[in-house]
Parts: C-alpha cells; structure tokens; sequence
C-alpha cells in the first residue's frame, strides 16, 4: 500500500502553558522543560466526529476521490463520541462512502500504526481506504491535576491508502498489557491517571527494541531511516529513543511543542505537516512509532 | 563486584547521561543540586544501571545522591 494524501485538524482554541499556570499550580518554564511542550489545542465547539469528518473530506478533496471509491474507515481513537455510534460510521454516512464498512479501534497512543497494519491487510490492490487518528482528549483530562492536565490535547490528522503490489509494510506490534493499570484513562476514576516513571521507563525502554526488531526483520540499520515519526508523548522520551539508536535527534520529526500529546492523532498530524513542508520525500523510508496505553507498542517501516 | 567498581560503573552511566565529566560525579554528588537533573534525568539513569547491573530498582523512596543508587546496587547484589 501506499500513502496518496493526508490532512489534519484541529480545534480553533489554543491554550497556552502560561495560561495553564493561571488555573494550577505549574509553569512554562517546568512544562518546557519536562516535556517540550509550549501549547495545545482544546476543543470547545468541535467534537471528535467533527474533526474526523474534516479529515476525511479533505482526504477526499485532495485526491479528487468520490466517497463511493473508500473500501473502509478505520478511525483510531481513545475518546470517541459515543460508545457507539463510532466516528467511522457517523463519517461513512457523513461522507456518503456507500461501498465502505467503517469501524473505531482503541489501542491508545499506538492506535494509528495498528490502523494502517489493519489497513494493509484489507486493502486490495488498486483500492482505497482512509485511516484517521482522532482524539478529544481534554474530556479525560482532570484538569485539577498538574500531573497530567499539562500533557494533553486535541486534534486529528489522517491518511488516503491505496494498495498496490508493494510488499507490505514490515511491522512490529507488542502487547504489555498493563496489570499495575500504570496508565489508565476513563473507567471508575473517569481521567487519566499514570504512574509517570513507570510509563516513562516503558518508553525509552520498549521503543527502541521494537524500532530495532522492526530494522532487523528489513535487514537495515538505523541510519537508513531518513524520518523517525515517533508518538508524540514527550520530547524528552523522543530525546532518549534517538540516543539509543545512535541517530541525529533531528531525524526524529517533532510537533509536541504545538499541539502536546494527542493520542492517536499525533503521528498522522506529524505525518501530514512534514509531507506539506516537503521534509518527506516520495521514497524516502519512514519509522512510525506509537506507544503508550495497553501497554502497547506498534512500530511500522514505511517508504513515502 | 567491589564497591568501588560498583561505583565506576554508576559514575560512567551518570556522566554519559547527563553530558558531565566523570570527575564531578562523586558518591556524595546530589543529582538535583550538583547535576542539575531532572526526575526524567533520574529515570533514565535508573533505566541505564537497571540494564547494566541486572537488578530491579522499585522503589518509591527517593534517590537523590550517588550514594543512594550505589547502595541500592549493592543491596541487591
């Protein structure tokens, strides 16, 4: 398969770190510091569909593609509107692809990668389908709590997929799941609550070894990569992770300083910022690398 | 191991860590005051010797010196 296009949206309201430091006790200089992060978007009228459906009609746009072409939706999201209806299916009616199935999928931060290997394999050669990532996650956010409320954002950015007889992608996902619920959202406490170094750890531990078996399996070496598209949790995690591959931190593409940690959303963001300011090259190989809630881990070796 | 190579060993982590020279790393050295390292900075050193030396370092008590970590090392040892 193959990227035709991408897009991305986000809600209209910006907050800032010294906005934040007015309602709890924090400041721009700790959460710089800490994370890298300068500002989010947070959305007041937008829902998730809202900014799915955005999405999706830009995707369609851009490739001067009639709905009726999508063999599927598949949004990746942690926040939906409702349990159900999913935002793929408000969005396939929205949109009107009357030949695609459409359905939601939660793997957290790492739901965006799981998507496109879930969308690799249904994709036939020559056909079409469109996987977004999606969050409102300021809807889990405690906003009386420094320890998270400072992290998080909104926003929603995805891909137009078409297959074609190029060997798939080589992936590699992984499952820790989480028995000391070391990172959890919603449920009996309804907000995020994480046990930050145990998290941590998790990151700059796991996701090198997953880039590494990814690397392996391809028969490449790190400094073949040209772009490292990591989730955007942390630029301190992303700091870490280039320092274990031994690779330039400016291989490692970032957006965490506009928009924090977005979930599901912030490698297809990522991913569409850097195709528009044609930092990515067609042909050029990319690592993208979720990892976060489940625990879980989803690492994909892609060429542009 | 003695420890003083225990020692070693934590003292090349912390100064690769942490862009220092092995020399301002001292068994007293507090991370915090002397390093000026963060918790992340801590984790990831944690993260290091928890390779390095094979042992588990759970624990909720706060590490604010060398020392600290290299008692921990050699507890577990």
């Amino acid at each position: 398969m193959h990227i035709v296009t991408s897009a991305m949206t986000v809600p209209e309201n910006v907050v800032t770190n010294d906005q934040l430091a007015e309602i709890m006790p924090t400041s721009d200089e700790w959460i710089r510091t800490r994370t890298g992060i300068r500002e989010r978007h947070i959305a007041t009228a937008e829902s998730n569909y809202s900014l799915g459906l955005s999405v999706s009609q830009q995707l369609l746009a851009n490739a001067n593609l009639d709905a009726t072409q999508l063999d599927f939706i598949i949004v990746a999201t942690m926040s939906p509107d409702y349990a159900t209806p999913g935002e793929a299916n408000r969005i396939q009616a929205a949109i009107g692809a009357s030949s695609a199935f459409a359905f939601n999928i939660n793997v957290a931060c790492s739901g965006f990668v799981y998507a496109m290997h879930l969308a690799d394999k249904l994709l036939q050669n020559g056909h079409y389908g469109i996987v977004i990532g999606s969050e409102v996650l300021s809807r889990l956010v405690d906003w009386q709590d420094r320890s998270t409320a400072v992290l998080f954002g909104d926003g929603s950015g995805g891909v137009l997929l078409k297959g074609d007889e190029a060997a798939a992608p080589v992936v590699d996902l992984l499952s820790l799941g989480d028995t000391d619920l070391s990172l959890k959202a919603g449920g009996e406490g309804k907000y995020f609550a994480m046990n930050g170094r145990a998290v941590y750890q998790f990151a700059i531990r796991e996701v090198p070894n997953s880039i590494q078996r990814v690397l392996t399996q391809a028969e490449m070496v790190p400094d073949q990569i040209d772009w490292v598209l990591l989730h955007q949790a942390n630029a301190r995690i992303i700091e870490s992770v280039a320092k274990k591959l031994q690779l330039p931190p400016e291989r490692f593409l970032q957006n965490i300083a506009d928009f924090g940690n977005t979930s599901a959303a912030s490698i297809p963001m990522l991913l569409h910022q850097a195709i528009q300011a044609h930092t990515i090259q067609r042909g050029q190989q990319l690592v993208l690398s979720g990892f976060g809630g489940g625990l879980s881990v989803g690492t994909m070796l892609l060429r542009y | 191991m003695t420890n003083s190579e225990v020692f070693n060993k934590v003292r090349d982590i912390i100064a690769d860590q942490l862009d220092q020279e092995p020399e301002s790393v001292q068994l007293t050295t507090n991370f915090k005051q002397d390093l000026a390292a963060d918790s992340l900075d801590i984790f990831e050193i944690i993260n290091e010797i928890e390779d390095q030396f094979d042992v588990q370092i759970d624990t909720d008590e706060p590490i604010e010196t060398v020392n600290d970590l290299v008692e921990f090392i050699t507890a577990k040892a």
